[in-house]
């Protein structure tokens, strides 16, 4: 990584200060389809940015070069050194308690207990410290994966799919978690997810990924708190749909042809 | 008349039996029929456990009374008691046990040790694979048996070959579920560790060995009871001392009773091993769900 992260100059004179993540021309070609095509992405403290799209559209490999997992072919890529990432698993080490999860990374995991302990409080989980991962429920242990990635004080967030396998009752309340703890930690956030409705519930901006690149980018000023009977949340979710493909009109269309 | 019958029947039943119908299964908890059906099969199962082996160390004592089966040929229970008395009041057992499980033990411990250190650089390192993996995959294929007259002439006959057939026997469990076990750590955990910073040695005792462990602990105990298998053909060479010296020399006096003895010797000692095992791998994986193997 350069030196000058989070210090790049801006492009556009209107935009000032340094972004979080400075991703530019972003390549990622898998044999001889270029899943990323040239991606632009800027975001800057505290942005909550949710990336929409049909799967195999490229949204991890995006996630996952910004976490430095994958490298990109091709384009600039520019994101804090202090990162982390809540998968759609929680990727607990089954062999270490809960509270060492919490503090994997850190260099004397002994002393960190106390921060551990308050991160897993933050989740409503701190009576849990001393459990192992596998005696927890599967939205119990998603809330430590969650703990685990804020303790580090990250300036960027990765949220790929971290609801996907919870119920729907678990969804819910993790929504407002993670709608709290954001606020209050205040990182750059991508969250990478398939549900319109989730997206526009947490996000600031909404962006879809398709053919390799970048195709809406939609911000969201809905007040808070949102709530989906909002008639400005409906036509938002409609337009998104409409974008990816499953609008009104696409699905009458497709029931009418199953109907012949 | 039907009709009072009907209702003199569910009036006695209605308590807690549904009535009884052929499509229908009753599945609901704490009936009389189930509780004591439960009880019964806990039951029958511990007196089966317990009556079938004594039934048949009675049949074998019977053999004997009756005269079905010679009783040099095959000595009955109470001459096999009768010659563990006799190997106790001579000593003989005293001095003969620590010798053979010193034996087992130390090979044990080499044989462990060079299959952990094997099995987790071929396991942690790409180089390590290359150099170990091949060699040791074609090795592990040559029954250990087989190598004891080459062993008897590169080693002799004293200690130094029965303590290398226990090792080299017991180093490819271990290094093989080792090395497996390293390799077969979920790569998400991993990319999980390195996504909090995590590399190298701290990667390695933080994610991968503590989750490595469960494998490489089943291939030690693996190795514990093909120690024993070793000890037994180690002691076949020439030995001076130990168990295999008490069968060996029971068998030229004709004492079928001793060797009998010293059999029975060698399977305790497998099951105390199988249970010291156990006992380790539940203290040092408690993270582990309970599960009776």
């Amino acid at each position: 990584m350069s030196p000058s992260e989070n210090s790049l100059p801006s492009e556009s004179g209107s935009e000032t200060g340094p972004f979080a993540v400075d991703a530019r021309g972003v390549r990622r070609v898998f044999g001889d389809r270029a899943v990323l095509d040239g991606v632009d992405l800027q975001l800057r403290q505290g942005d909550f940015v949710a990336l929409l799209g049909p799967s195999g559209t490229g949204k991890t490999t995006l996630l996952r070069i910004l976490a430095g997992l994958d490298a990109a072919d091709g384009g600039t890529v520019v994101v804090p050194r202090s990162r982390s990432v809540v998968f759609q698993e929680p990727r607990l080490v089954p062999a270490r308690r809960v509270w060492r999860n919490v503090v994997l990374g850190s260099r004397h995991v002994r002393r960190d207990r106390d921060r551990a302990v308050a991160a897993l409080d933050e989740v409503g989980l701190a009576g849990h410290a001393d459990a192992w991962p596998v005696t927890l429920s599967g939205g119990e242990a998603q809330r430590v994966a969650l703990a685990r990635a804020l303790a580090t004080e990250p300036g960027l967030l990765l949220l790929d799919e971290p609801f996907a396998a919870l119920d729907a009752l678990t969804r819910i309340r993790m929504h407002d978690l993670v709608g709290a703890l954001i606020r209050r930690h205040n990182p750059a956030v991508l969250l990478v997810t398939h549900d319109v409705d989730e997206a526009i519930l947490l996000a600031d901006r909404i962006l879809i990924l398709s053919d390799g690149n970048i195709d809406v980018d939609i911000t969201v000023d809905i007040d808070e708190p949102r709530r989906r009977s909002d008639a400005r949340f409906q036509d938002l979710r409609q337009a998104l749909l409409d974008k990816l493909g499953v609008g009104r009109a696409a699905r009458a269309a497709a029931l009418a042809a199953i109907g012949n | 008349m039907t009709a009072v019958d009907i209702s003199r029947e569910s009036a006695s039943t209605a308590a807690d039996a549904p009535p009884v119908r052929p499509d229908v299964e009753n599945l609901s908890p704490n009936t009389e029929a189930g509780r004591i059906g439960a009880a019964a099969r806990v039951w029958r199962g511990r007196v089966l456990r317990f009556l079938v082996p004594v039934a048949l160390i009675v049949l074998w004592q019977l053999s004997s009374v009756l005269g079905w089966a010679d009783e040099f040929t095959l000595p009955p229970p109470s001459k096999i008691l009768a010659a563990y008395g006799e190997l106790w009041s001579n000593n003989d057992l005293q001095e003969a046990l620590p010798v053979s499980i010193r034996r087992a033990g130390i090979g044990l411990f080499f044989g462990v040790t060079f299959g952990l250190v094997l099995g987790l650089f071929a396991g942690l390192w790409k180089i390590g694979e290359e150099i170990f993996d091949a060699p040791l995959q074609m090795l592990r294929t040559i029954p250990f048996i087989a190598v004891v007259p080459l062993f008897i002439t590169w080693f002799g006959i004293d200690e130094k070959p029965k303590l290398i057939l226990i090792a080299a026997a017991t180093v490819f469990p271990v290094y093989l579920n080792t090395y497996h076990g390293v390799r077969g750590v979920d790569k998400k955990l991993i990319e999980a560790g390195q996504t909090f910073g995590l590399q190298n040695w701290r990667l390695a005792a933080r994610v991968i060995l503590p989750t490595a462990l469960p494998s490489a602990l089943t291939g030690i105990r693996y190795a514990s009871g093909v120690s024993l298998l070793a000890l037994v053909l180690a002691e076949q060479i020439n030995a001076r001392e130990g168990i295999g010296y008490l069968l060996n020399n029971a068998n030229q006096n004709q004492r079928q009773d001793i060797v009998i003895a010293g059999i029975l010797i060698y399977a305790a000692l497998g099951i105390v091993v199988d249970v010291v095992m156990r006992i380790i791998e539940r203290f040092a994986l408690p993270w582990r769900p309970r599960v009776t193997i």
